[in-house]
């Protein structure tokens, strides 16, 4: 049998049970004709994220049917470089979500590989459960706005990279914040995602906000010695909140880094750790309420008649009929946060605690290599245990990933370690354009 | 803050959504207990602190003012089962 054809009935035998792909494609996977640093590997795409001809919802009903007439820049370097494109995996509607359980109406909800009972993780839960549960070489083309590349990956037990914001080219992206995402990689190991890392990062003249940075061949990066490397553990992240078997792992983890030779010190961030996720969250809807307008029901996506209605009548029906509950919460408070009387004590404020958070983390990487954390403060909880939090329960997850996001820089997790048979990941996280250090210091860690 | 219905249909009205009595009903204590959360952000001093609207530097790039390929009409219309000669057609705008 084809590798080809291999791939594709094993995505649809894992897809039967685990619902972690949206759409498998069937088109001849162009990929093949191509040889390069990807040949021989199948990818995943988070759906939010489009590659050309491939349905590409972004995990919402609003854009059931709509089939992107160009590759976004990251789905073309990967074709050019051997890429097979498998499909497109099941996410929080637009990224909305830690859990992966917010899915867009009529879509299915993702579950756990190590337990079905529980969730993969979000927004990126496809990526990171297909990902852990294929049997071939694998990686998967993930993005998060505020920790969703990292918090699937750690439940699901692979590896997850967030690279600089603007390291990659978000050209073909159905974006939630534009200030926050980032496409990055996943994959089983340090080394295959440090591949996808460097096939996809790079200037790109159709994005404006992409760095024009050198960048670095960081597979190359992956087992070089890590002795003298200095490295401080955040101290807030092992307190309040964080489930302490999780938080022995990620010791476990840092005492291994000690014995390589990594000299390990203690820090403290007092700002991000108090008020990272309100800065987080206002500025994160106040985006994706102005970033889910261009959904009119017009020019792609959902549609219907529009004879005889006014444009607000048939833009609000299109839109209350298609976007899902956590859409309409997160528009509603997006919306409230910057109207007249409130932009100044909401959004504004938020930006402005945002430099100062900038400022906290820039200080430390001028001591230190590398900051390290448990990448989320609990295992990947049970659906039964995520149906009774309130939506601020559940924004609190996302605790320990929201700062290096607002402040755009690279992080990643590396599985060190199982608590009552789930998953633990661990976190470093760089200054900015230093993901070669996160590669060196992850495959430390495997 | 006061969070309640007459403030929940304003903000829907701004942000074209038709919400039931349903999703209000529902929406208005989760959002009340969202923004008092971030209300903590009043504590913070930010006298004299410029606001970060990315969060690294961007600068401004141009490119020659000239012709290059770009989507066909064809194309652009591709996804769209709304359109007329050409050209898209929606809803009366006015």
């Amino acid at each position: 049998m084809s590798h080809e054809k291999e791939a594709l009935e094993e995505a649809k035998k894992i897809n039967e049970e685990y619902h972690y792909l949206n759409t498998i494609t069937d088109k001849p996977l162009e990929g093949h004709m191509h040889q390069g640093k990807l040949s021989g590997y199948t990818v995943s795409v988070k759906d939010a994220i489009c590659v050309k001809d491939v349905e590409t919802t972004g995990g919402s009903a609003i854009l059931d049917g709509y089939k992107p007439v160009i590759d976004s820049t990251v789905s073309k370097k990967v074709k050019s470089q051997g890429g097979l494109i498998i499909g497109k995996t099941a996410q929080d509607a637009f990224g909305f979500g830690g859990f992966s359980v917010n899915v867009g109406i009529g879509k299915k909800i993702p579950l756990n590989p190590f337990d079905k009972e529980r969730a993969c993780g979000g927004s990126s839960g496809g990526c990171a459960g297909f990902t852990a549960k294929t049997n071939l070489k694998h990686v998967s083309l993930a993005e998060s706005t505020g920790g969703s590349i990292v918090c699937p990956a750690s439940f699901c037990g692979v590896v997850g990279l967030c690279p600089t914001y603007g390291r990659v080219s978000r050209y073909g992206l159905l974006d939630y914040g534009n200030s926050l995402d980032k496409i990055g990689p996943m994959g089983k190991n340090v080394k295959d995602t440090a591949l996808l890392l460097e096939v996809i990062s790079g200037f790109d003249s159709k994005e404006s906000t992409c760095a024009d940075v050198e960048v670095d061949e960081y597979s190359s990066f992956v087992g070089k010695d890590v002795k003298g490397m200095k490295i401080a553990l955040i101290k807030e992240c092992f307190g309040k909140g964080v489930n302490e078997k999780v938080a022995e792992q990620v010791n476990q983890a840092i005492e291994k880094l000690k014995e390589k030779g990594a000299v390990i010190e203690e820090v403290s961030l007092p700002l991000v750790s108090e008020y990272g996720l309100a800065v987080y969250y206002i500025l994160a809807m106040c985006e994706a309420s102005t970033n889910l307008a261009k959904y009119c029901g017009i020019r792609y996506g959902k549609m219907k008649d529009c004879t005889g209605k006014g444009f607000n009548e048939y833009f609000s029906e299109i839109r209350s009929e298609n976007l899902n509950e956590e859409s309409k919460r997160r528009i509603m408070i997006g919306t409230f946060a910057r109207m007249a009387g409130f932009r100044d004590a909401y959004y504004i404020k938020a930006a402005k605690i945002r430099t100062k958070i900038i400022s906290e983390y820039k200080e430390q990487f001028e001591k230190y290599d590398a900051l390290i954390c448990p990448t989320m403060p609990v295992i990947a909880p049970k659906f039964s245990e995520i149906e009774k939090m309130t939506p601020l329960e559940n924004y609190m997850m996302d605790i320990l990933t929201v700062g290096p996001n607002l402040a755009g820089l690279p992080h990643i997790t590396i599985p060190t370690g199982k608590v009552d048979g789930m998953p633990v990941g661990t976190m470093l996280i760089a200054d900015h354009f230093e993901e070669k250090k996160l590669v060196q210091l992850g495959s430390a860690l495997e | 803050m006061e969070v309640d219905k007459e403030l929940l249909e304003k903000v829907a009205s701004v942000a074209r959504l038709k919400l039931t009595d349903k999703e209000i009903d529902k929406f208005a204590p989760q959002m009340k207990e969202i923004l008092d959360f971030f209300g903590k952000l009043q504590e913070v001093d930010t006298e004299g602190i410029r606001p970060s609207f990315q969060p690294i530097e961007i600068k401004n790039r141009l490119r020659e003012d000239v012709i290059v390929n770009s989507l066909s009409q064809e194309d652009a219309l591709r996804n769209s089962s709304l359109k007329k000669d050409g050209y898209f057609k929606g809803p009366k705008a006015v």
